[in-house]
């Protein structure tokens, strides 16, 4: 058993004059006051990577620059997946005994300290450095392949892409974080600018600056009430090339596992934060976990099914999309968004109140998957 | 063709594209190792592929990672089911469409050879 006690979240775009450690901080704090902790209170650490700062032991790094001393700590390394699966690494050490209080922290100044186009290039590593880096592929292409291929075999069209884009745009408007605050239709998607077909600059998260963290704990410190009631993974391959199938990833076994392990039903989930890097990301992750038919998520948001008034809101801060992707910390926002839905604390943007939410995160092309369960005790 | 080879083709300058072969449980695949990735049988066939598959899917790059690439653009990016039963990627013709046969030739592109495939009525 371990519960999310604290959240804390920057907002996301150009911070200009803030470094990695400044923004991992300043989140850091934030989780810290809402968790209602003192620095003293947390012996356990786990952050993840910055690109912007490359360093080979961020964790100890950021404690001493912080001002902590934990008997726990280390950094972790899965792309996208890793703000979803230091969640679970915290769970497992909570529930163990070897910390009470984790904190996990992310974040970088990747839009204004490293820049649009080197963030480009560093993230094209994630091919394979012999056979697909030479190609001249960047993450698009990688993600814009699998979107030809995933198309092709279920039908979908730019425009149900589209309407996922639309959709976070939405969420994002009612969000004062948010990197993207004006609205789009699909229309102005169809029309945006060419990346890797059928990609297009508005099917694409930004890159930017900010931070993300939470705190797992033993104990409750606070009266918000969230606990992590299952968590699972599945890593099914590294490069797209060598990807069983382009329809099945993993999504599907690592929610099921993690629904099993909560003892609950896809059908008994009422709030849903979903990596979004891309729209095709999304389409694929909501259909293959089965929160939408095969072909069908974009016809489902623009019918309303996700909006945060809908029958299973989704990302309502705006996802990776339109808050924005800060790198670790972007899909850690998904985390934050779903603690404050659970707690009833999501201002104008409170679905209802949901009791039982289903994260899913991926990191490189769809290749390494975690999820949550997480629940409104 | 199909003839043991001691290079990894296009990757270190040749006109050719290999892959590897294990004769114990008959797994076909592209990425070069030592030992066969499915049963761990070591020292695998490397082969010459025929250069002839079908288009598995597609995308045109308008955005290259890097300014030596930027003047190429735009370019499409395929991955090829290849004749011998793996999977390679390379770039195609900007007509080619999924499901298209199609037959490899070998371009510069930047500082590299890479494979190039243009579309062929010659029958899988």
């Amino acid at each position: 058993m371990s519960w999310v006690t604290g959240v804390g979240l920057t907002p996301f775009g150009k911070l200009p004059h803030s470094s990695t450690l400044d923004l991992m901080s300043e989140a850091a704090r934030a989780a810290l006051d809402d968790a209602g902790l003192e620095r003293g209170d947390v012996d356990g650490l786990i952050c993840g990577y910055s690109t912007s700062m490359p360093h080979l032991m961020l964790s100890t790094l950021f404690a001493e620059h912080f001002g902590i001393r934990p008997r726990y700590a280390h950094a972790m390394l899965v792309g996208g997946a890793t703000g979803f699966a230091m969640a679970m690494a915290a769970h497992l050490v909570v529930e163990s005994g070897a910390a009470r209080h984790i904190l996990v922290v992310a974040g970088e100044n990747r839009l204004t300290g490293q820049g649009r186009d080197s963030a480009i290039q560093t993230l094209a590593q994630v091919g394979h450095i012999d056979y697909e880096v030479p190609l001249g592929a960047i993450i698009p292409a990688y993600y814009g392949l699998v979107a030809s291929r995933y198309m092709y075999e279920y039908g979908v069209r730019e425009r149900d892409l589209a309407q996922l884009a639309v959709l976070m745009r939405a969420h994002a408007l009612m969000h004062p974080g948010a990197q993207f605050r004006s609205p789009i239709d699909v229309d102005a998607v169809l029309a945006s600018k060419p990346i890797a077909s059928p990609l297009k600059l508005l099917d694409c998260c930004p890159v930017s600056d900010g931070a993300a963290a939470f705190i797992i704990s033993r104990d409750l410190t606070n009266p918000h009430k969230v606990k992590i009631r299952g968590a699972a993974q599945a890593h099914t391959f590294q490069h797209v090339l060598a990807a069983p199938s382009l329809s099945h990833f993993g999504a599907g076994a690592s929610s099921a596992d993690a629904l099993a392990a909560a003892k609950v039903t896809l059908a008994d989930i009422e709030y849903a934060a979903i990596y979004d890097s891309f729209t095709i990301t999304l389409a694929i992750l909501l259909e293959e976990i089965g929160l939408a038919p095969r072909g069908g998520a974009g016809k489902l948001a623009a019918e309303g099914h996700f909006s945060h008034d809908g029958r299973l809101a989704l990302n309502t801060h705006g996802g990776l999309l339109s808050y924005g992707h800060c790198g670790v910390g972007g899909a850690m926002a998904h985390l934050v968004e779903t603690q404050l839905q659970l707690t009833g604390r999501a201002d104008d943007r409170q679905a209802g109140s949901p009791r039982l939410a289903l994260m899913h995160g991926d990191g490189g092309v769809l290749s390494s998957h975690v999820s949550l369960v997480l629940e409104a005790a | 063709m199909n003839e043991p080879k001691k290079t990894r083709g296009w990757i270190d300058g040749e006109h050719a594209i290999i892959y590897q072969r294990c004769e114990q449980c008959g797994h076909s695949w592209y990425f070069w190792r030592s030992f066969c990735p499915g049963c761990g049988v070591s020292e695998p066939e490397c082969l010459e592929a025929s250069g002839r598959g079908q288009v598995y899917a597609a995308s045109m790059v308008h955005r290259a990672p890097s300014q030596e690439l930027r003047t190429h653009v735009p370019y499409l990016i395929v991955i090829i089911d290849a004749d011998e039963g793996f999977r390679l990627m390379a770039h195609g013709e900007s007509t080619l469409t999924i499901g298209d046969r199609v037959q490899a030739r070998f371009v510069e592109f930047g500082s590299r050879l890479i494979p190039y495939f243009e579309k062929t009525d010659e029958p899988g």
